[in-house]
């Protein structure tokens, strides 16, 4: 255990214990684990949930591959360390489905085939989900024109730059990139 | 990962006294930096103070008109929000132009203007860096180092510093608001980030223990407009090889205001005060604008692979302050 010896002798040591109990709402059900400080919410998901939907890509934020929905807003979960999400509630790729129905998104994954490998794909869809939303909510993108991000806010129209721009936090290293933005063109239609 | 312990204080009061309390604590905002860096053992805190959920998340105008901006408003959120969309567009503009949705949704005010140079040497530990080793040598300097420095740096370091929001703030003369063990400060943006000189591994004024709780921004300049514009090697989801922020005004022809500030290129936001004297009251032409740039970039010192960015962010301001002429708002009364 590691202890803060700089000014131990003046005040309370702090707590410093290197676990930490939380509980994480995830795909709709509360669980409560304890967690080592160090795990991500990545890990978690997949060694304590075995949801191993979310994929470990680069590990360091740079290819959306881990990318969940943490209370409506997507995410790369690899960079999120669990201890810091307690009472999160957290959608996967596994939970974004309606029974046997699947979300429009993923249905549009599927009939357009936007993939090849198939391992960017949950974070792709995961992204496309939370992207979808911001738009809807009016956020800007570094496309959209200055006139028009200064203007009153309402819904983004997303034509296929949008798209394009608004998913570049998700690489695919097959290159499915033209039936992906086909795909999420297919949801806004 | 080195195991740390893990806080969440109640207040601000309490995550400052908490981070006093001993060497090896970090704050915690969105770690989107902070928790890469400790994967990559660059940063190994004995324990994080999470600030996350301090009540530091809301956007408020202040009494002058000006714009409150809490140190955990998520980056996302700020550049959406209505006050900067419309009242400091630069800003905006900057934010959206940086990293991607995900890591924006998670990204803080505060952690922002925290982040470390993405230089490769201080990211590898298996380097030499004097700014994560003092004194153990750079070897950008003679290596990779077309994406550093031109500005500012010295013989220990010629890291830049990677935000594209710092840039914005910079050109929109903003105030970090400090609190630490010993009270609050104010600190000018342009004078919160350091040049690398001998202690390359401080990047900031900031004092130990000291916690981001605001950005304050004034009331914007009457009838300017704004832009930031950033040239980087792919369209999206790349850091600035040059980047440019600017607000303007421009009345009957001359110059009546002017800001300009640098990323990319400097261990700071670079505050172009030179160009911004020669163009006070200069003509608003491409001929003034160059002489200007021309005069600020005189002092730039290249290395040996990025002498490009030279070229480059004089052409990059020259491009957007003649977009910024041709946009002035048309003025009424």
């Amino acid at each position: 255990m590691d202890s803060l010896a700089l000014g131990a002798d003046l005040e309370p040591e702090p707590v410093v214990d290197e676990h930490s109990t939380v509980t994480l709402h995830v795909n709709g059900d509360p669980t409560t684990l304890t967690v080592d400080h160090r795990t991500t919410v990545l890990e978690t998901l997949r060694e304590s949930f075995e949801l191993t939907g979310a994929k470990k890509g680069c590990d360091h934020g740079q290819c959306g591959a881990c990318t969940v929905l943490v209370d409506g807003r997507r995410v790369n979960s690899c960079l999120l360390l669990a201890v810091a999400q307690d009472g999160a509630t957290i959608t996967t790729v596994e939970g974004l489905a309606d029974g046997e129905s699947l979300h429009p998104v993923q249905r549009a994954f599927v009939e357009r085939d936007a993939l090849q490998c198939g391992f960017c794909t949950p974070g792709q869809i995961c992204s496309a989900v939370g992207m979808l939303r911001e738009a809807a909510d009016g956020h800007p993108s570094h496309v959209t024109g200055p006139d028009t991000a200064a203007g009153p806010a309402g819904p983004v129209a997303l034509d296929a730059d949008e798209i394009r721009e608004r998913m570049s936090g998700n690489l695919c290293r097959c290159g499915a990139y033209p039936r992906i933005v086909e795909a999420i063109e297919d949801v806004i239609e | 990962m080195k195991p740390f312990g893990y806080v969440r204080p109640a207040s601000t009061d309490e995550a400052v006294r908490l981070c006093a309390e001993g060497a090896g604590a970090r704050f915690l905002g969105g770690g989107t930096n902070l928790v890469d860096l400790m994967k990559l053992g660059v940063e190994t805190p004995r324990v994080l103070v999470d600030v996350s959920g301090l009540p530091l998340d809301r956007v408020t105008r202040t009494a002058d008109g000006g714009l409150g901006i809490g140190a955990t408003v998520r980056n996302s959120d700020l550049a959406a929000h209505p006050e900067v969309t419309e009242r400091y567009p630069v800003l905006s503009q900057a934010l959206l132009a940086g990293a991607s949705g995900q890591l924006r949704n998670s990204a803080t005010t505060g952690g922002n203007l925290l982040q470390r140079t993405r230089c490769r040497y201080f990211q590898d530990v298996s380097k030499p860096c004097n700014k994560r080793l003092p004194g153990s040598g750079c070897p950008a300097r003679a290596g990779t180092h077309r994406d550093l420095a031109i500005l500012g740096h010295s013989p220990e370091c010629v890291a830049t510093n990677p935000s594209d929001m710092a840039v914005a703030l910079a050109a929109l003369d903003a105030t970090v608001v400090l609190l630490g063990p010993e009270g609050e400060r104010a600190v000018p943006l342009t004078e919160f980030h350091r040049l690398p000189g001998e202690n390359p591994d401080q990047d900031t004024v900031i004092r130990p223990g000291e916690l981001i709780t605001e950005v304050v921004l004034p009331p914007p300049a009457p009838g300017a407009a704004s832009r930031y514009r950033k040239a980087r090697d792919r369209a999206s989801f790349a850091f600035a090889l040059v980047s440019v922020a600017a607000t303007l005004r421009v009345a009957a022809g001359r110059v009546e205001h002017v800001t300009l500030a640098f990323g990319g290129v400097a261990h700071r936001p670079w505050r172009a005060r030179r160009a911004e004297a020669e163009l006070r009251d200069a003509p608003a032409t491409p001929a003034a604008f160059q002489h200007a740039l021309i005069a600020e970039l005189a002092e730039a010192r290249p290395l040996r692979d990025n002498a490009f960015k030279v070229d480059l962010a004089r052409r990059l301001a020259l491009d957007v302050l003649g977009e910024l002429t041709e946009r002035q708002p048309t003025r009424t009364g």
